[in-house]
């Protein structure tokens, strides 16, 4: 179901609206945050030079690490008083990113969330699980409001005690999920050893998934634990730009739809900083057009995508991102080779004799790297010929995929982590990297 | 005619096999013969047990992968060259011998188990040559 009219628009009306709201919000941030200001003025720009969405390009970039200098408030545009949430990711390095929401800013994400929950199937009458860890994360909230806007009945379950979970799908009739690919995993699992098939004794029918990248063999893995039927489509945002709801897919599950009236998407060359032409690979840039309390403008999200402005199947005319192979942050360089731990995941969910867990372990070792990757063998087996095999097997689909050689090692059922939130599958003992 | 082995795929790590003796311990399962390879990475304990299905259930529920395979018991008799003229029956006819390892019954007489390719055919051959078997009931 289409949720608002706005998605539904002509580009040109789409392109008046973003031009209006882009001068506006350049013109805030000039007018509120001095540390803009100042990024504006050492890049030669003033509000009065931003006249067509074109110029957005003049604009100078804003990164993570702007974020960082000025925590916590530095980039708000707002009077602190004028917050009503603050929300924080957590640094693995340093200090954590701090956004802040108005009303209006709550309001805006409310809407957004109902339309990328609408897009994935959702409406009022599912009973919506979100298993998401509530708390200063954006994932858990932000699904929420948007859910409850929607009228779906919600059981805000977090992560943890994943067995009560399995008994709220099976008692409260939970048709809709909401959790990384990795913990809806882990549910799946922990179901069976409970003597539940979520096949057959859970009516969960829609997964929304997200903070995690959603492969396409991730994808067809949760099929084959959850059931055929069940719609499974990854949405995309991060805390900065306001948390989940900038994007995400339709039922015809090709690209995400960007919510265009309050996002710009601009894909640029990494190096140079030069935009590309609509349909080329590079890296995603956001542009925040009606937030109020931390605007961001042309914001590097590292992420690599193209953008597809062609009218989906679904109706809707938004701008689509191209699903992610991987995001750049969790990129591996291995033997001067560039790796996205989803690769792995791909060749590892396309073998049926071991299990989807997997841990990636990163050595040195005579100036060579060096990769061990632990599966879970599923197969049974009384032959260490089919052993030798089955290792032979997730080589030698390895080197096709990655063009490196990686060491096997093949572990009972149940042995690796499971994970609730994000999932943390790689161990990265290079010294000095 | 065939006997059923327990086989428990092992990481080969501290403590492991003893977690595999433990399970069976606790569930009461007696072991009455093993074979383990000596391997880098992983094993398979390869076991004969008095009840193979109850040691099965009791491993797989502690997170092992385990599977019972049919296997041949062969007694043996105290000769020279005996297992070799036995052996020697079993390859003629094409079958390939996967593994063997002792049995140990508690009788004075020496016995074998033998994994081969055509089990069916194997059990046949040395019915034939009027070898005696052991019987799941001789090992429960
Ligand atoms: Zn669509």
């Amino acid at each position: 179901m289409i949720w608002s009219k706005e998605e539904t628009m002509s580009r040109a009306e789409i392109e008046a609206i973003q031009l209006t709201r882009l001068k506006d919000t350049v013109k805030q941030v000039w007018d509120k945050v001095p540390a803009y200001r100042k990024k504006m003025e050492d890049a030669g720009v003033k509000p009065e030079d931003i006249q067509t969405l074109k110029d957005l390009a003049k604009m100078p970039f804003v990164t993570k690490q702007d974020l960082r200098d000025n925590y916590p408030f530095g980039l708000f545009a707002v009077d602190k008083e004028e917050l009503v949430r603050i929300h924080a990711s957590s640094g693995t390095t340093g200090k954590p990113t701090v956004v802040g929401y108005t009303k209006r800013d709550l309001e805006m994400w409310t809407e957004c969330v109902s339309r990328i929950a609408a897009m994935g199937g959702a409406t009022k009458k599912d009973v919506a699980q979100i298993c998401f860890g509530y708390g200063m994360f954006t994932g858990a909230l932000g699904l929420h409001f948007g859910l409850e806007n929607i009228g779906a009945t919600l059981v805000p379950s977090s992560t943890g005690n994943s067995e009560k979970q399995i008994m709220y799908m099976k008692d409260f009739g939970t048709t809709l999920l909401v959790a990384t690919p990795s913990y809806a995993l882990r549910l799946a699992e922990v179901a069976l050893s409970m003597g539940i098939d979520p096949k057959k004794d859970l009516n969960v029918k829609i997964g929304l998934v997200g903070s995690e990248l959603l492969t396409e063999a991730m994808r067809e893995e949760m099929h084959k634990l959850w059931g055929d039927d069940m719609l499974v489509t990854s949405n995309y945002g991060m805390s900065e730009l306001m948390g989940p709801g900038v994007s995400g897919e339709c039922e015809h599950m090709c690209g995400m739809h960007i919510n265009e009236d309050y996002f710009i998407p601009e894909i640029i060359d990494p190096k140079t900083g030069e935009v590309l032409p609509p349909g080329e690979k590079g890296e995603l840039v956001v542009t925040c057009i009606y937030k109020e309390g931390l605007p961001l403008i042309r914001y590097r999200t590292k992420d690599v995508t193209r953008l597809i402005y062609e009218p989906c199947k679904c109706g809707r005319t938004t701008c689509r991102m191209e699903n992610l192979d991987g995001r750049t942050d969790d990129m591996l360089k291995i033997r001067g080779v560039n790796v996205f731990p989803s690769q792995i995941e791909e060749v590892i969910l396309s073998v049926d004799e071991i299990g989807p867990h997997y841990e990636i372990i990163l050595t040195r070792k005579d100036h060579a790297d060096r990769m061990e990757i632990r599966v879970e063998l599923l197969k049974e087996t009384d032959s260490y010929k089919e052993l030798e095999e089955i290792e032979k097997k997730i080589k030698s689909k390895l080197r096709i995929v990655l063009g490196l050689d990686a060491k096997i090692s093949l572990e009972s059922p149940n042995t690796l982590q499971r994970f609730e939130g994000k999932a943390k599958r790689v161990k990265d003992l290079r010294e000095g990297i | 005619m065939y006997i059923k082995q327990l086989s428990v795929f092992i990481e080969n790590r501290e403590g492991r096999l003893e977690e595999v003796l433990d399970v069976l311990k606790q569930s009461g399962v007696n072991i009455v013969s093993l074979s383990l390879a000596d391997t880098s990475e992983y094993g398979l304990l390869r076991l004969l047990v008095n009840n193979p299905e109850a040691g099965k259930k009791a491993l797989r529920e502690n997170g092992f992968s385990a599977m019972l395979t049919d296997v041949l018991g062969v007694k043996l008799c105290h000769r020279v060259g005996y297992l070799q003229e036995l052996l020697e029956v079993i390859c003629k006819n094409g079958i390939n011998i996967e593994y063997m390892y002792a049995l140990s019954t508690g009788t004075d007489d020496a016995s074998i188990v033998i994994k081969t390719s055509d089990l069916e055919k194997a059990a046949a051959i040395l019915k034939e040559t009027a070898v005696e078997l052991v019987t799941q009931e001789e090992i429960a």
